[in-house]
């Protein structure tokens, strides 16, 4: 306790320097955390996803569609619990920086595959009883002031023309990781309309989306789905949710490595700072520490006395920069909006700051420690600051 | 009187620990600040470099890329007939019709698989790009199943070398040859006969149609004709204004990451320069009282210790540009999000961003060393000089 005190004091003894040094480490921390919560949220698809869903697409690659067909042959396949199927919209809503997912899917075997967007029976019952109406996620909804009832119209990329859908419901996610963030709507809707304008392209699904019954036995599903197919005109990739997922992350992978890099580069420049504070501490108390040797305290207590000041100003940064994480999260999360759908900060994140303080505390240390252990008594005490 | 420049040079190195653990604070800074400018520059100048201001490129309407976009061939042969197409020297026009697919394909010394351009080119495709140079091999023959890769595909994908097969559209490719386009998208592509490519991924519609102008003033005439014409529902862009669009989500991202980075970074570094130059002062109160009473004024104080901090801040600078500056030996390979398709690029230096980088270190310096100097030029002479 005693000691405890005495680090304190020895930090508070130049007030303004241990002030700065302290919103450095802040400052430091709260950036380090805030790198680690977008790496997270770009995984966030990743975390989110389920161990029983299946992801069937063209071999070739996601563009290509599949034929409707399909639906009925994957049901048979053993082990496959439920089939659902759609297609990736790309609509832009009035500006293409107003950026969400847009997915046209077949509602009643979708929403079953995912009990985590939670909807009441009777906002379920009217989506599905409407073929011009979507669903869209709180958060979504919540952002461009969507109500109930209201007309929304999005721009196709893929399927040219004007497309207008009736809001029916707001869904909200199970679980934090849950994206609020989507835009549901019906196949069929997007099917009849293709049907008219161009009938080539027309009974074709963008991917299927299966439930296993069992998620041990998914990797086998997966397999038995795809040597169905194999030699046909469109042979399929199936892959479980999650690898599906984790294969669009892995395209961006130099960004997020990079990202990586630079939340590592910060730790390293608040090692600069706080090894420059200490060390400016340890010249000033060149005599002092003399002082203390000449008294008979050993080499150990002098280094206690620096690595305690050092890591007592870490610390206190660290404290401060987790705390202020926080609301810069959710602030940053509005600024960026519906580009990471999912936002939140990591238990991981905080373990992870006070890791690296606790080395930068201690790594600051060990200059000074070992220039004040080599000079000699007579040469500390005659230093002049 | 100005006190000399060699007080603030060696000040700086008797405090060598300090000073260069302060200035590898801010070069840590500027080396982030320049390198992601360089990336950001470098995707950029790839992508304008693909294109050239004297084709065309048209789409179908609101399609933001080839990949989206669909032209039926009665289409194509509306565009065919414009009387602005540039007729070449063996009389034909210089003019291609190309389907744009994206397949995936699995990247070397992994099992991830990224997505690639394919590009479905007619006899004109090769003449109408500039930059491209065969560099092994031959041109595919018209009618075959034969491919040619760019230099970044055969570098960063499985299976994408001269002599080798690649199988997708359930047939075997054979790579004949090797294409460099320099510093462009084109680079990441692989190309084949269109005719086949269209057959295998039984897509009967083109991607898009790519003309050179006969007078490249003329494009706004031109456009009007094709976008106005009832028959179609296409828009025409210029080639390099189509591929400067592709790289604007990508490369706003990438400045606005950096930017945020920097500024956050950039106080921290400031507190460093601060906590160094408040020392710096301390330590020498005793020294300023004599500077003051043998008759330097004020302002020249202040400029010293400003200058020291502008020092601190400009060797940071320099260092941390130098170090960035190795990073153009460093190619990124990554997807693109507004095509989707894998696109390599280099990390690019130019004259702007190194002023940008050294401007930045110097007001890093200025910010962090203001307040100390401020202390300094107003401490009275008689409390300055009684200072232990």
């Amino acid at each position: 306790m005693l000691l405890l005190k005495i680090f304190f004091k020895n930090a508070l003894r130049h007030k303004l320097r241990t002030g700065l040094t302290v919103l450095a480490i802040a400052i430091a921390m709260l950036a380090f955390g805030l790198l680690r919560t977008v790496i997270d949220a770009w995984h966030a698809g990743v975390e989110a996803s389920s161990a029983s869903r299946l992801v069937t697409r063209n071999s070739i690659s996601i563009i290509f569609p599949l034929p409707l067909s399909y639906k009925d042959k994957i049901r048979q396949v053993d082990g496959v619990d439920i089939v659902s199927y759609g297609n990736w919209f790309g609509g832009i809503y009035i500006d293409e920086k107003n950026f969400f997912a847009n997915f046209a899917v077949e509602p009643r075997t979708y929403l079953e595959l995912y009990p985590e967007y939670v909807l009441s029976t009777e906002v379920h019952n009217a989506f599905l009883r409407d073929r011009k109406s979507f669903i869209a996620g709180r958060k979504l909804a919540a952002k461009y002031g969507w109500r109930i009832g209201d007309v929304i119209t999005l721009k196709g990329t893929i399927f040219p023309g004007n497309w207008e859908f009736v809001l029916r419901g707001i869904y909200r996610g199970r679980h934090s990781s849950t994206d609020e963030n989507q835009f549901l709507f019906h196949w069929d809707y997007l099917n009849e309309m293709i049907k008219k304008t161009s009938p080539g392209r027309a009974d074709q699904v963008g991917f299927y989306m299966i439930g296993a019954k069992n998620p041990n036995l998914a990797a086998q599903v997966a397999l038995s789905v795809d040597r169905a197919f194999q030699n046909s005109l469109a042979e399929t990739l199936t892959e479980t949710e999650k690898a599906f997922q984790m294969g669009f992350v892995s395209m961006s992978e130099a960004i997020i490595t990079a990202i990586q890099l630079v939340s590592f580069v910060v730790i390293v420049i608040i090692l600069a700072v706080v090894a420059n504070t200490m060390a400016m501490t340890g010249r000033e108390r060149a005599a002092e520490y003399s002082t203390f040797k000449a008294l008979g305290f050993r080499g150990r207590h002098i280094a206690a006395l620096i690595f305690g000041e050092s890591l007592t100003i870490t610390m206190a940064g660290c404290a401060a920069g987790m705390i202020a994480t926080f609301p810069a999260a959710t602030a940053f999360a509005k600024a960026v909006g519906t580009f990471f759908p999912v936002f939140n900060v990591d238990a991981d994140t905080l373990y992870l700051d006070i890791a690296f303080s606790l080395t930068v505390g201690l790594l600051a240390a060990v200059v000074p420690t070992y220039r004040s252990l080599k000079t000699g008594i007579a040469n500390g005490l005659r230093t002049v600051e | 009187m100005k006190i000399p420049f060699s007080y603030n040079l060696r000040n700086l190195w008797a405090r060598r620990l300090t000073t260069i653990l302060t200035a590898s604070g801010m070069a840590l800074v500027v080396f982030v600040f320049t390198a992601i400018l360089m990336l950001a520059q470098g995707l950029q100048k790839t992508l304008v470099e693909t294109g050239s201001p004297e084709n065309v490129v048209v789409i179908r309407k609101a399609s933001a890329s080839e990949v989206q976009s669909g032209v039926e061939r009665h289409q194509a042969s509306v565009i065919e007939t414009d009387r602005d197409i540039l007729i070449g020297a063996d009389g034909q026009r210089m003019l291609a019709k190309e389907l744009v697919v994206l397949i995936s394909l699995p990247k070397e010394g992994s099992d991830k698989q990224s997505n690639v351009v394919i590009r479905g080119i007619s006899g004109r495709s090769m003449r109408l790009r500039d930059q491209i140079r065969l560099i092994n091999g031959r041109p595919p023959r018209p009618g075959s199943t034969e491919i040619i890769t760019g230099t970044s595909i055969t570098k960063r994908f499985r299976g994408a070398d001269l002599g080798n097969t690649l199988r997708f559209g359930m047939r075997d490719w054979q790579v004949v040859g090797i294409f460099d386009a320099g510093n462009t998208g084109f680079s990441s592509e692989i190309w084949g006969d269109v005719d086949q490519l269209m057959q295998a991924f039984r897509r009967p519609v083109y991607s898009s149609i790519i003309f050179r102008l006969s007078d490249p003033s003329g494009f706004e005439a031109v456009k009007e004709r094709i976008e106005n014409d009832p028959r179609l529902t296409l828009e025409a862009k210029r080639e390099n204004r189509y591929y400067l669009d592709q790289s604007e989500m990508m490369a706003k991202f990438l400045r606005i990451l950096g930017l945020s980075l920097t500024a956050i970074f950039s106080f921290g570094a400031i507190i460093g320069a601060m906590i160094t130059m408040y020392a710096a002062v301390a330590s020498r109160i005793g020294e300023i009282g004599t500077m003051r009473a043998l008759g330097f004024r004020r302002s020249s104080i202040l400029s010293a210790f400003l200058i020291e901090s502008l020092m601190l801040g400009l060797a940071g600078g320099l260092a941390g540009l130098f170090f960035a500056s190795f990073m153009q030996l460093f190619t990124i390979s990554t997807v693109n999000f507004q095509t989707f398709s894998e696109l390599a690029f280099q990390f690019s230096l130019t004259l702007d961003i190194s002023w940008k980088a050294v401007a930045f270190s110097l007001v890093m310096g200025l910010v962090g060393g203001i307040l100390p100097a401020i202390r300094a030029a107003h401490m009275k002479v008689v409390d300055a000089l009684r200072a232990k």
